[in-house]
């Protein structure tokens, strides 16, 4: 399907996208500005998309900067990730009764305000993915869809989502996508590609198809192919995108490098600086780590399980009896930089960084990933013992 | 890596819905120390039966308190699902008051097996810790149950206090047997106490079993599994016939809330038993 001519809408064309999915029942998600910052919910035309907005980022810094155009998309990514909609931060497990000794537990009892797993979910549609969310979203389809056990929440949820993407034509400097290769060109997974193009007389959007259904949202569009010189601009936007980012992450051995520093002096420096504050996990769109949470009312007949987004800078996260596993600040700090860029690896078969910048911009104090694997890998390289290609098999399976 | 075992004849429910507890009636209530208590455990409807391997655990839940992994330390060939519990935490303590005909809710089981297929035909070398026994009481039945298969049997238990020996009257069966070695030790005596003072790796080199054609399980705390390791390697036995049972905080046992890494390895799916030769770097890092 990606492989067809990109064809050219019109600006006007977004508001039809928009009302026709939501004609089809489907809650239409995108970025809006909430105080002074661009964060995802529900829309319902493009007025409420951040017309004119761009932001201004840098680590711990985020700012909104009014253009003079009406542009829709040239903001980047803000606080919020799609994950909060596949993954939400609370979820009602189950509830359980007790009457008479008798106790009942199940996920389709009458539940609270909050979302319920058994709970019929109106289909999203997400407009204005970018393409390191999108890669984001890859990444937790793995986590909770790849394995033995999976999530049936998110899987339920997900199966119906549809996904606009937008290619990116303006970075932040927090942004690094390009070197982590998830971006800024989305590449698959979507039912529809946009790139935006604002010149002095124009304002279109070229889009690129990723699914029958995505077409078939077109037909009762205005649209036409591209032309050879419209599909030029928008590729131009979108390399000189990749061309401005200053950050980038060093991939290449980047899991041997980091299984070989566990004992480098830079956790210490790091961790002088770390608030542990768990922001950076809070932002990240691939974060997955979760802790339940069990509760009872007064009376004392009605319990729920709630599932909650945890983060592996807390001291509870590793609590056992005796004592928290990674107490110091180091080995938080250790542990969530080793998991995202190396383990990660091991566990899903890729990074599990998308180079969207948010740990960085959303930290407190401005600790830069980028920067703190540099300093590692920097001192590490020249020592590095190349792995073993042989996997040792644990053997009871 | 290892894959969720599809053992288990598990309802269509709870592979549904991995995350939904199924109710169990406490059967029995057995208090086993000061501390320390049995739960015997029987599922409400045949539904939820379940079978599970020596070594793998299960989630139980207090109704509105909490849930907590729990070891498996009752036969896997019984009918009764048994855990041998410390009151350490709020729900074990709340778990501790429970009487028979209360109800728990259970998930599971979860997690990887000790290597008892493996074992056969071999010496078979138990190494527990304070309340790292009852994780092992399972392989001891089975080993029991088929004892011709295996060769030399030895198990070496060390606890804090003679008060706090857990299955005492199982022990003094054990001991009596000719084809079972049987070696206790506690870190501090009290009175009357004739037996071994010290930490049970002192009593490695004091047991008879061939290190070239040894398995050897071991559960305790960390330090005491790493020591253990290190020793029984001294005598001579590979640290790929060792196998560790690792502990670490649990929420989902699934393999998705992420609280149990270890490393690159989820401790719910990936383990709770390890080959020791697959962990052994990771087990000397710190905080890791």
């Amino acid at each position: 399907m990606s492989t067809t001519t990109p064809l050219r809408i019109e600006l006007s064309a977004i508001d039809g996208i928009i009302s026709s999915l939501r004609q089809q029942h489907y809650t239409v998600v995108g970025p809006t500005v909430r105080g002074a910052s661009i964060v995802l919910d529900e829309i319902s035309s493009t007025s409420d998309l951040p017309v004119g907005w761009m932001c201004e980022q840098a680590p711990a810094r985020y700012r909104l900067i009014k253009l003079p155009v009406d542009s829709l998309f040239a903001h980047t990514v803000g606080p919020h990730s799609w994950k909060q909609y596949l993954f939400p931060p609370i979820l009602r497990l189950f509830s359980a009764n007790r009457n008479d000794g008798e106790i009942r537990i199940g996920d389709g009892l009458p539940g609270s305000d909050v979302p319920g797993a058994g709970d019929a979910v109106r289909p999203y549609a997400f407009l204005g993915v970018r393409s390191c969310d999108l890669h984001a979203i890859l990444i937790q389809d793995k986590i909770f869809g790849g394995g033995p056990y999976q999530d049936a929440y998110y899987r339920r949820v997900r199966e119906q989502t549809w996904i606009i993407a937008v290619n990116c034509t303006l970075a932040s400097a927090t942004c690094f996508c390009a070197s982590t290769k998830t971006g800024p060109k989305a590449s698959s997974g979507y039912d529809l590609a946009l790139t935006e193009v604002i010149t002095e007389q124009d304002h279109y959007f070229i889009v690129e198809v990723g699914t029958e259904r995505g077409l078939k949202l077109l037909e009762g569009l205005n649209h036409r192919p591209a032309n050879e010189s419209e599909t030029a601009r928008a590729a131009e936007l979108v390399e000189g995108t990749a061309s401005q980012m200053a950050r980038s992450l060093e991939t290449e051995n980047i899991r041997e490098v980091l299984y070989q520093s566990a004992d480098h002096t830079r956790w210490e420096a790091v961790a002088k600086r770390c608030l542990t504050c768990a922001n950076c996990t809070m932002v990240c769109p691939t974060c997955f780590c979760a802790t339940v949470e069990d509760t009872v009312d007064l009376t004392g007949m009605r319990a729920e399980r709630l599932r909650k987004w945890d983060s592996c800078f807390n001291m509870d996260f590793s609590y056992i009896h005796g004592g928290s596993v990674r107490s110091s600040v180091k080995a938080r700090y250790r542990h969530w930089l080793t998991h995202k860029l190396a383990s990660w690896i091991d566990q899903f078969g890729t990074l599990g960084c998308v180079g969207c910048g948010r740990c960085i911009t959303w930290c407190p104090v401005g600790i830069d990933i980028t920067e703190e694997y540099r300093a590692i890998r920097d001192t590490t390289l020249t020592n590095l013992v190349p792995s073993s290609t042989e996997e040792v098999e644990n053997g009871n399976a | 890596m290892v894959s969720a075992p599809d053992v288990h004849g598990k309802s269509a429910d709870s592979v549904v819905n991995p995350m939904l507890p199924a109710l169990y009636t406490i059967q029995r209530v057995k208090r086993e120390t000061d501390d320390t208590f049995t739960l015997e455990l029987v599922p409400e409807s045949d539904r939820h039966k379940i079978s599970f391997l020596p070594g793998q655990f299960i989630m139980v839940y207090v109704f509105g308190v909490g849930e907590v992994p729990l070891s498996i330390s009752g036969d896997a060939a019984g009918t009764v699902l048994v855990h041998t519990i410390r009151a350490v935490g709020i729900v074990t303590r709340v778990m501790s008051r429970l009487r028979r005909g209360d109800k728990v809710g259970i998930r599971g089981p979860f997690g990887t097996a000790w290597p008892v297929q493996e074992a056969q035909g071999h010496d078979v070398v138990l190494i527990a810790g304070g309340i790292g026994l009852p994780p092992l009481r399972p392989v001891l039945y089975h080993v029991l149950s088929r004892r011709e298969e295996f060769g030399k049997v030895v198990l070496l238990y060390g606890t804090r206090t003679p008060s706090d020996i857990l299955f005492r009257d199982e022990l003094e069966q054990w001991r009596a047997r000719f084809d079972l070695e049987v070696h206790v030790t506690v870190d501090r005596a009290q009175s009357g106490w004739r037996g071994n003072v010290g930490v049970v790796t002192t009593l490695i080199h004091k047991s008879s079993f061939d290190p070239q054609k040894t398995i050897a399980m071991v559960c305790g705390p960390e330090a005491m599994m790493r020591f253990s390791a290190l020793e029984l390697q001294r005598r001579g036995v590979s640290t790929n016939s060792i196998y560790l049972s690792m502990e670490r905080n649990m929420k989902c046992a699934i393999g998705l809330c992420g609280h149990c890494q270890f490393g690159p390895l989820f401790v719910c799916k990936d383990g709770p038993v390890f080959r020791y030769s697959h962990i052994k770097d990771l087990l000397v890092k710190w905080e890791i």
